[in-house]
Parts: structure tokens; C-alpha cells; sequence
């Protein structure tokens, strides 16, 4: 990458300093993040974590396509089967309430017998339809539960550290009180107080994964701010009497949060984990809903015989692991780019 | 040293009384009629009697008066005997498990920690080995599997791990089956020449010399083990590799390099006690969780602990139970928390400072 300046004639001073060729891409990124999207990019384990992520962004992307709903208002009701308990074995036909045939079939398979390709769980509710558009309720789930705890974390993260004394003893003491329960059961008791009030849906879990998910972001800020806050640029905006909130909002946070940014887009994996623990313990979506949680929790019934019905834990729990695998290994990659000691010993 | 203990038990009563609120917080959520359940067993049907105990029960007070209340309990005037109140381990009524929620936890909450006892030697074991593994051999072939194994171990949600260990070990094999003891152990455990001593059906069934009953109870705690386990692994792995390979670069790991030493006394004497300081507060928090009562492990393998008492309440929408199970699991937690923060200042001398 360093290549050696060669002075056009004259002996200037630019002769022995080594010059880097700054592309527009690093311009535009700045140095720090620059180098981290190179080393990801770089590494063969976040390499495959982005191509899985990207597979099930398309996935969701296309579940229309992949998987046609039988009503189109409701494209999160499985369509089921008739109504007999017993799970149907891969490529079974559909007896009632065939969705419409999906485009890619026909080509591939010459025939326009629509089947349940991965078989149907307790209920006859359809395993290839509900893991498809199970895609798309844990990235809802995902993508919200992540924004609003970042957000929530960020704003108490920051009023603790700039203000701190009082104010953030208080703060942190109610982490402190929030952290003592561990966060699945915190989560559990919340979506349970939840669930009659507001009634089945994904609100009730949403809530309460938000309501206890917040405290790792407000810790991670707190320290970052703390460590801003010393700079001289902060002493200087607060010499010449800049507004505090806009010190906070201008000065510190857009160069404390870069890291919290990273590692939050990467919580995603196990927010989704979360949900989906929620709705197996049978709390959250109304029966029937695509989401890959329930889904498995259909298998609870079947212990003794998951030797014939294997295929009810097997696809949803393997897409389950695949989605978070991506997640946790593109977070991998990012744990070892960060890590000040691995810098300098190109990349990851 | 004695400042730290102090300092750190300061905390307990703002972590008290903090999580009492939390919880009560959650109760308020709850209709008074709902709340009756704090007092009485059945919630009366009839409209006059419900507006009675609402009345009795001061269902409808001020917030204030009725945590204070739900804390120390209420008199009845006309029996002059005493309804509730957390304080004295009278939790409610729990419709799902119809008895006291304080009956039900004495009966779950022994199984958890026996589940706990025998889960955590593995996990720290195991894991601290595989970690230690992984440092000396940096970058090597011992390295890069237990990333994989890392990696596929924090990305296994526990149930998907569970229903698979199930559906090899259990419905397949018919080895290791779910729940707490086979059919006719549970009626010896039920009958009157079963005496129990510690509650700890594994240890009881030893006390009694009753090594067929041991054995039925431990085949059926092998899965829920090892999924814990499994799952555990990971983060222990990784915790001990970060922290033995920072050790590893000290100087006087070098030092003891340059004196001549054996490598395998370089590892086991000077560099591993140092890097396993980490770790023992990892362990430490490791049995905290375990003891709060592993939800979902206990939920997949019918282990009828705390953790599948308060899933079955939530699912079944008894919100008073699960609360007072919570509040249970909260304080057992404060306290556990309390002897491994007290234990960590014992073992590093670094942290009483900060």
C-alpha cells in the first residue's frame, strides 16, 4: 500500500516522507473507519457472516414471491392445512386452503401441484411459508427492538456522563436495579404483565425487550462520553460558552458513538434470539403468526416422536441459527478489528 | 478490604428496595381484582363479596399505602389474622400451580439448585481447559476450532439446542429422557420410607442409599446439563483465551521463559492462576444465573424448577405468580451477587481500590 513519493525534480522535503494514496472511498469514511471496513472485508469469517445476512435479506425481501400468500392483507397468517394435529412429512400435498403457486415452482419442478416443502407442523400450519415470512417478522423485530434501545441507551448514557455526580449516580444505580434480574426472565415478566393488556401481537415482547435492553448501550456511552468529555475540544466549546445540550449533541456524541453504533447493528442476531425465545415460551404473537419462535414451539408436543417429525425442529431451528450465526460472525471479525492490540498486524 | 464489604453492602438495600419497586410497579399494572389474588385463594365471583375483599384489602388505597401493603401484608379485623405480604414469604395465591406461589417455589426451587450444583463444575471445568487450549496454541489448530465451536455455541438459541439434543438423545436413542425422575422413582420419592434431607433429590436419594434412584435422577439431568453446558462453554472459552493470552505477554512469563523453565510450568504455575482471575468472577455470575432460574433450558426439558414454574405462569397468563417468582429469583440474586462481588475483592486486590 506505501509507496514513496517521487518528487517532480527539486529536492523539497517531501522527499523522504512516505505517501499513502488516499482513495475517495477512505476520504469519505475518515482513517478509523475506514481501516475497519477494509479489515472486515478482508476477513474469510465476516465474509460469510455478510453473505448469510445478505441471504435472508433477499429472503425477505422476496417472501411474496418465494412463498404467495393465501390473503394477501394477512401475508403473516400461516396458511394451514386442515386442522389435524399430527405434522405432515416434507413434500406432502396441500389438501385446503392452498396458497397460490409460487412462480419459481413450475420451471423448476414441472408440475403446478403446490406441496409443503418442508412439511407441516402441529396444526398443518406450513413450515416452508412460516420460516419465509418468519424473515421478515425478525427483521421487523430486530430492527426495531435495536433503534429504540440504542436510542434510549444513547440519551441515558449521555445525560449520566456529561452531567455525572448526582445525577449519574441515580442513573446508574437504576441500571444497576434494571440488571438484576437476568434480562430473558426481566423480558418474560414484562411481555406477561403486557399480553392482557394490549392483547396478542408483537407489541407485548417488543416492549419488553426494548424496556431491559437498554442498559448495556447506556453503560457502553457512559464510558465512551466519559473519555470525550476530557478532550480539549469539549474545554474549549464550554470556554467560549456553548449551551451544554449542544456540546452534548454536536461535540461528544458524534465522537463517542461510533463503537456503540457498530456493536448495536450487530445486537440484532440476538434480539432476534430473544424474540423468538419469547414466543417459544408462548408469549407474544397470537397463534399462528410467521415467526420462527412459535413455529419451533410447535415441537413441544412431539418430544417422544421427533424421530418421525424431526423436520418440525430441524428447519426452523437450523434458519434460527443460521440468522443469528451471521450476525455473531460478522461481530466476531469486528470484536478482533477493534481490539487496540491487534492494530497494526494487518487487520483482523 | 473492610470499606469495599461495607461500601458493597450499602448497595443491598437500594437493590432491594429498587427491585420491590420494579416489581410492584408491575402489579399496579393489574386490575384490583386481579390483586385480590395477593390475599385471598379464590377470587369471589359475586359482584358484592369482590367489592368487599376490594374494600377489605384496600385493593383501591393510594399506590403508597397499598406497596406498603403488598411488603408487610394486611390484618384481617375480623379474624385478626395476617394476608400477605412479601416480607413474611407470603406471595399470593398462584392460580396455575393452585397453591401458595411461596408452597411453589419451596417445591421448584430445590430442583434448580441441584440443577445448578451439578451444572457448574462441568461448565467451569471444561471450559477453562478449552480456553487455556486455545492461548497456548494461538493461531493454532486448537485455536480455530474452538472458535468454530465458539461461534456455533453463542449462536444456538437454547431451545433450538435442546429440542435437537432431544430429538437425538431422547427420541431417538431413548438415553437421557426429560423431566425430574421416571414414574416409579417418583412414587418411592412420594411414599412414607423416602426421608427428605436436604431437598436435593440427588443428594437425598444418596442419603437414603438409594443408588438406583441417584442414578434414574442424574440420567435424567445428563441433557439439561449438557445444554447448559454447551452453551456456557463458549463464553468461558472465550473469556479464558483473551485473558491467558494478555498473561502470556507479560514479561515475567518471559522472565520465567528465559530462566530455562519447562513450558508446562510457565503455563500451569506462573501465567494460568493470574489469568484465571477473570474468569472466577465469570464463574461467580455463571452460578448467579444459573440459580435465577435457567428459563428456557428448564421449559425444553420439563425440569420443574423456578425457571419452568415461572414460564408455564407467564404462558398461562397468571401474572401474580410470575411476579412473585421473580421477586423470589431477585432476591436470591442480590444476595448471590453480593457473595461473588465479596469473594472477587477477596481474590483481586485491584478492585477493592476502584
Amino acid at each position: 500500500m506505501a509507496e514513496i513519493a517521487i518528487p517532480k525534480g527539486g529536492f523539497g522535503v517531501t522527499e523522504a516522507i512516505p505517501l499513502r494514496k488516499i482513495g475517495p472511498v477512505e476520504r469519505l469514511l475518515g482513517p478509523e473507519t475506514y481501516r475497519i471496513v477494509v479489515a472486515l472485508l478482508k476477513t474469510p469469517v465476516s465474509i460469510l457472516g455478510f453473505a448469510l445476512i445478505a441471504f435472508f435479506i433477499v429472503v425477505a425481501l422476496a417472501a411474496p414471491w418465494i412463498a404467495p400468500p393465501l390473503h394477501p392483507n394477512n401475508p403473516y397468517d400461516i396458511p394451514r392445512d386442515g386442522f389435524r394435529a399430527q405434522p405432515q412429512p416434507m413434500m406432502s400435498e396441500w389438501n385446503r386452503e392452498q396458497p397460490p403457486l409460487p412462480a419459481w415452482w413450475k420451471p423448476i419442478m414441472g408440475t403446478d401441484q403446490w406441496v409443503h416443502l418442508l412439511g407441516t407442523s402441529e396444526g398443518q400450519y406450513d413450515l416452508f411459508y412460516g420460516i419465509v415470512w418468519g424473515t421478515r417478522t425478525a427483521f421487523k423485530t430486530g430492527l426495531i427492538v435495536t433503534f429504540v434501545t440504542l436510542i434510549i441507551g444513547i440519551v441515558v448514557g449521555s445525560v449520566s456522563a456529561y452531567y455525572g455526580g448526582a445525577t449519574d449516580n441515580i442513573i446508574m444505580r437504576g441500571v444497576d436495579i434494571m440488571l438484576t434480574l437476568p434480562f430473558i426472565l426481566a423480558a418474560l415478566i414484562l411481555a406477561a404483565v403486557l399480553t392482557p393488556k394490549l392483547g396478542r401481537s408483537l407489541l407485548p415482547a417488543t416492549i419488553a425487550l426494548i424496556a431491559f435492553g437498554w442498559m448495556g448501550y447506556s453503560r457502553i456511552i457512559r464510558g465512551d462520553i466519559l473519555s470525550v468529555k476530557q478532550r480539549d475540544y469539549v474545554m474549549a466549546a464550554r470556554v467560549i460558552g456553548v449551551k451544554d445540550s449542544r456540546i452534548l449533541m454536536r461535540h461528544i456524541i458524534p465522537n463517542a458513538i461510533f463503537p456503540t453504533l457498530v456493536l448495536a447493528s450487530l445486537a440484532i442476531g440476538d434480539v432476534v434470539l430473544s424474540f423468538a425465545a419469547l414466543s417459544f415460551l408462548g408469549i407474544g404473537t397470537p397463534v399462528g403468526y410467521a415467526d420462527w419462535g412459535q413455529t419451533l414451539s410447535f415441537a413441544r408436543n412431539w418430544i417422544t416422536d421427533l424421530s418421525t417429525y424431526w423436520y418440525i425442529v430441524v428447519w426452523p431451528g437450523m434458519t434460527l441459527v443460521l440468522f443469528v450465526m451471521g450476525w455473531n460472525l460478522v461481530g466476531d471479525a469486528l470484536r478482533d478489528v477493534f481490539d487496540p492490540r491487534m492494530r497494526g498486524r494487518g487487520g483482523a | 478490604m473492610t470499606t469495599y464489604i461495607l461500601r458493597r453492602l450499602l448497595l443491598v438495600p437500594v437493590l432491594l428496595f429498587g427491585v420491590t419497586i420494579l416489581i410492584f410497579g408491575m402489579v399496579s399494572f393489574l386490575s384490583p381484582v386481579e390483586r385480590s389474588a395477593l390475599y385471598v385463594r379464590e377470587i369471589p365471583r359475586n359482584d358484592l363479596q369482590l367489592q368487599a375483599v376490594i374494600k377489605q384489602y384496600g385493593l383501591e388505597d393510594p399506590i403508597y399505602l397499598q406497596y406498603w401493603h403488598w411488603l408487610v401484608g394486611k390484618v384481617n379485623p375480623a379474624t385478626g389474622e395476617r394476608r400477605g405480604g412479601i416480607l413474611f414469604g407470603d406471595f399470593g395465591w398462584s392460580r396455575t400451580g393452585s397453591q401458595p406461589v411461596a408452597d411453589l417455589i419451596r417445591q421448584r426451587f430445590p430442583n434448580t439448585l441441584d440443577l445448578t450444583l451439578w451444572a457448574i463444575v462441568p461448565v467451569v471445568a471444561v471450559g477453562i481447559w478449552m480456553g487455556i487450549q486455545a492461548a497456548v496454541h494461538h493461531n493454532g489448530a486448537a485455536d480455530q476450532g474452538g472458535r468454530v465451536f465458539s461461534v456455533i455455541g453463542t449462536s444456538f438459541p437454547t431451545f433450538v439446542f435442546g429440542l435437537l439434543m432431544l430429538m437425538i438423545f431422547y427420541a431417538n436413542l431413548r438415553w437421557f429422557p426429560p423431566g425430574r425422575s421416571s414414574d416409579w422413582a417418583s412414587q418411592v420419592i412420594l411414599s412414607d420410607q423416602w426421608r427428605s434431607y436436604t431437598y436435593l433429590l440427588t443428594i437425598d436419594s444418596l442419603l437414603n442409599l438409594r443408588l438406583d434412584i441417584f442414578v434414574d435422577t442424574m440420567r435424567h439431568m445428563v441433557l439439561p446439563i449438557l445444554t447448559l453446558a454447551y452453551l456456557n462453554w463458549a463464553v468461558f472459552l472465550r473469556v479464558t483465551r483473551s485473558s491467558m493470552l494478555e498473561t502470556l505477554r507479560q514479561d515475567y512469563v518471559t522472565t520465567a521463559r528465559a530462566k530455562g523453565l519447562p513450558e508446562k510450568d510457565v503455563v500451569n504455575k506462573h501465567a494460568r492462576p493470574n489469568a484465571l482471575i477473570p474468569v472466577v468472577t465469570l464463574a461467580g455470575f455463571t452460578v448467579v444465573a444459573l440459580l435465577g432460574g435457567v428459563v428456557i433450558t428448564e421449559t425444553v426439558f420439563n425440569y420443574p424448577g423456578i425457571g419452568s414454574a415461572t414460564a408455564d405462569a407467564a404462558a398461562n397468563l397468571d401474572v401474580l405468580t410470575v411476579l412473585g417468582l421473580a421477586l423470589f429469583i431477585g432476591l436470591i440474586l442480590i444476595v448471590a451477587n453480593l457473595v461473588v462481588d465479596v469473594a472477587y475483592g477477596f481474590i483481586d486486590p485491584r478492585i477493592r481500590l476502584d
